[in-house]
């Protein structure tokens, strides 16, 4: 495969696709440099998958334009899919089919050179740890393992660009942790990968990270910038006996931006500390007498939460006219 | 692509059933089974002649190949509950001054029931017993005319029929070549729908249009194998017509091959396309077994005659590719014809498979919506 110049990735301005009245993506821009493990976090249902899909070539964008790997995603969607790897969420393997016949089909597909296949297809068995399964039938294997050929097999190409549509969904944590080492090893060879999940965990693997949310991307920063810009606001884990009554009665007071139930303690975030202070004693004085508070250092999870509560109420207005 | 798909066909073996035995089942269901043809209906006899006259006219029945006497009873009765239990299909009854009036040359009766709730059989058998009495009349006239002094006793009119093409007008020498365009469709509509709505279904089709293979590639690597699959159906056809059911073959085997292979493509092609259309198995089944199996069965002239229908549905036989390919087939089976007389089914034939593999790869797109 000839090798393109590219300098990014990734580069889409306004993209737009519509199912019917529905709109799954509203005019997401972004850009991935080259190298970069790219996080596209949300929701199920976000549009999430429909984003990469249009990246990939699989879908037509109803509206916006852009390049992936330097071609323009509307002329040239045949020409992207000969230098991207793209793994969906289904493992998309045959199952009847042993781990060295899935691998000699795909290696068919994207047309290895025959000089070329030994050595991808060792490399494909040796990454995925499939060393004593090659004719196994991939049925059979259990669901990291499948995770670990479906990724050697998008990328028995070697492509500069990998999409990975929430490959970690349906396998244990061992594997996933597995997995995303293997993404980073591949972003040291320089190989751009751009993962789609709803584990916010996950994001901190990732160098950069948008959060799209109906079908709207409403963040996008490194994870590390995310947590100081929303930092201006404070955190608070509050503990009670019932923190589902407590957020109820929290949730509205001026100044709260957002409390949400977390196991059995809450998360609060306000305005200033003042505020806080305030809630809890509210809370003291009514819904839950036994509050504790403690300022915390805000998680993703916690970012992510706030900046959808604070989209749903800024938008809320809006829907409300237009139903 | 297309060996994955033979690791897939070879792997599952309810593929493999569906490939190979659906149609084996088929033809020997058929072949045996749906015998048009009717012979050996049971007969019940009430003579109540008794005479050596009204033992012929029984004895003509008895030694029929058409007719197998069951029994003899005495009432009416009998002849009810007879052709109640389906005992037996038809009942005679030799009426009692039956010797006497053919000895006086009058018109002897005979009666004859028959069990009207199979209609085809009955018409059939019918007519067998209409010729059963009419040679039997015959051959008292001829009798009477030389017992009245002709030396050589002469009928005014006698009509010698002779059936060409189908020489002992056995049905499964039509029923077991027709068999081959229904089997052919199974192969083609049913199998490659149930193959590529399954990629879909498993989002293995989600891969494929994510790599750079291109869409006529794809759409051929399904083709083929299920080409070769159809057409070793083909020959084992063929093989157990020749040799099992012993029909023969009179006209040329490559041209029968070449015109099966056409029809085999337009199948697999339609079987393609709406499996595009319908991406699930289910659905792609089911309307391949409506698009596809019903009219190779009901409109191709295989079970009825074309000419029988009514003019819409006759007009709509003409758009499906089974009614060409069962006409090749009885032409080449029993009348033996070349290709000179089949140009109009062959070129249908190629122009409704250009225009489906035509259709089946402009619309593959390499898209999910």
């Amino acid at each position: 495969m000839q090798q393109l110049r590219f300098e990014k990735a990734v580069d889409v301005t306004n993209l737009e696709k519509r199912f019917g009245s529905f709109v799954a993506v509203n005019r997401i821009s972004l850009t991935v440099n080259r190298g970069e493990i790219f996080g596209f976090l949300g929701p199920n249902g976000a549009g999430k998958s429909t984003t990469i899909r249009m990246l990939c070539g699989i879908l037509t964008p109803d509206g916006g334009s852009g390049t992936v790997a330097g071609l323009d995603v509307r002329a040239q969607s045949e020409t992207i899919k000969q230098h991207i790897g793209y793994m969906s969420q289904k493992f998309s393997l045959y199952e009847d089919l042993t781990v060295e016949e899935n691998i000699d089909f795909y290696s068919g597909i994207y047309r290895i050179p025959a000089h070329k296949k030994k050595e991808r297809k060792e490399w494909a068995i040796g990454m995925a740890g499939l060393e004593r399964h090659r004719n196994t039938m991939t049925g059979f294997l259990a669901g990291g393992w499948k995770q670990r050929l479906s990724l050697g097999c998008a990328i028995l190409h070697e492509p500069p660009i990998l999409f990975l549509d929430e490959p970690t969904s349906g396998v244990d944590p061992i594997s996933r942790r597995r997995f995303w080492d293997l993404i980073s090893d591949l972003a040291m060879q320089k190989i751009t990968g751009f993962v789609t999940t709803h584990f916010r965990e996950e994001a901190e693997y990732c160098d950069r990270i948008a959060l799209i949310y109906r079908g709207e991307m409403i963040a996008l920063g490194a994870p590390r910038s995310l947590k100081s810009e929303e930092s201006r606001h404070q955190f608070f884990d509050v503990s009670c006996r019932n923190p589902l009554v407590a957020v109820e009665a929290v949730r509205n007071l001026p100044g709260v931006r957002d409390a949400a139930a977390f196991g059995t303690s809450f998360h609060l975030s306000t305005e200033s500390a003042q505020v806080a202070q305030e809630a809890l004693g509210f809370l003291h004085r009514g819904a839950a007498p036994d509050a504790v508070m403690e300022k915390i250092i805000p998680s993703l999870e916690d970012i992510f939460v706030s900046l959808i509560e604070t989209y749903d109420k800024s938008h809320q207005g809006v829907s409300e006219v237009n139903q | 692509m297309i060996r994955k798909e033979f690791q897939h066909i070879g792997r599952d073996p309810r593929s493999l059933g569906l490939a190979f035995g659906l149609p084996m089942i088929l033809l020997l269901i058929f072949g045996y089974a749906l015998s048009l043809d009717v012979e050996q209906v049971p007969l019940i006899i009430w003579d109540q002649s008794r005479t050596p006259e009204s033992m012929r006219l029984i004895s003509l029945f008895s030694g029929s190949r058409y007719f197998t006497v069951v029994g003899g009873t005495a009432g009416y009765k009998e002849i009810d509950r007879a052709l109640e239990s389906r005992e037996a299909m038809a009942a005679l009854i030799v009426p009692i001054d039956f010797a006497a009036k053919v000895a006086l040359g009058k018109e002897a009766e005979a009666q004859f029931f028959l069990d009207g709730s199979d209609a085809n059989t009955a018409t059939i058998a019918l007519g067998y017993a209409e010729a059963i009495a009419s040679a039997y009349s015959q051959s008292l006239s001829l009798a009477a005319i030389k017992k009245a002094g002709h030396r050589k006793g002469n009928l005014p009119v006698e009509m010698r029929a002779r059936v060409w093409f189908n020489d002992d007008l056995e049905s499964k020498n039509f029923i077991v070549p027709g068999i081959m365009a229904v089997i052919l469709m199974i192969n083609a509509a049913l199998l490659i729908p149930l193959s590529v709505a399954r990629e879909w279904e498993t989002g293995t089709m989600e891969q494929l249009v994510s790599t750079p293979i291109k869409g006529p590639e794809l759409v051929l690597g399904k083709l083929f194998p299920y080409f070769c699959i159809g057409m070793v159906n083909v020959l084992i056809t063929i093989a157990i017509g020749r040799y099992v059911f012993l029909v023969p073959l009179k006209g040329s085997v490559v041209l029968l091959i070449a015109i099966a292979a056409i029809y085999l493509t337009a199948g697999l092609s339609l079987g393609i396309l709406l499996s595009i259309v319908t991406k699930s198995q289910l659905a792609a089944s089911q309307a391949s077994l409506i698009l596809s199996f019903l009219p190779a069965f009901m409109l191709s002239g295989f079970i009825s005659p074309i000419s029988q229908m009514p003019w819409p549905i006759r007009t709509i036989t003409y758009l499906f590719p089974a009614r060409y390919f069962v006409t090749v087939l009885k032409g080449l089976y029993m009348k033996g014809i070349g290709i000179s007389h089949l140009y109009f089914e062959c070129g249908m034939l190629c122009v409704y498979t250009l225009c489906l593999l035509a259709l089946a790869v402009k619309n593959f797109q390499k898209k999910l919506a």
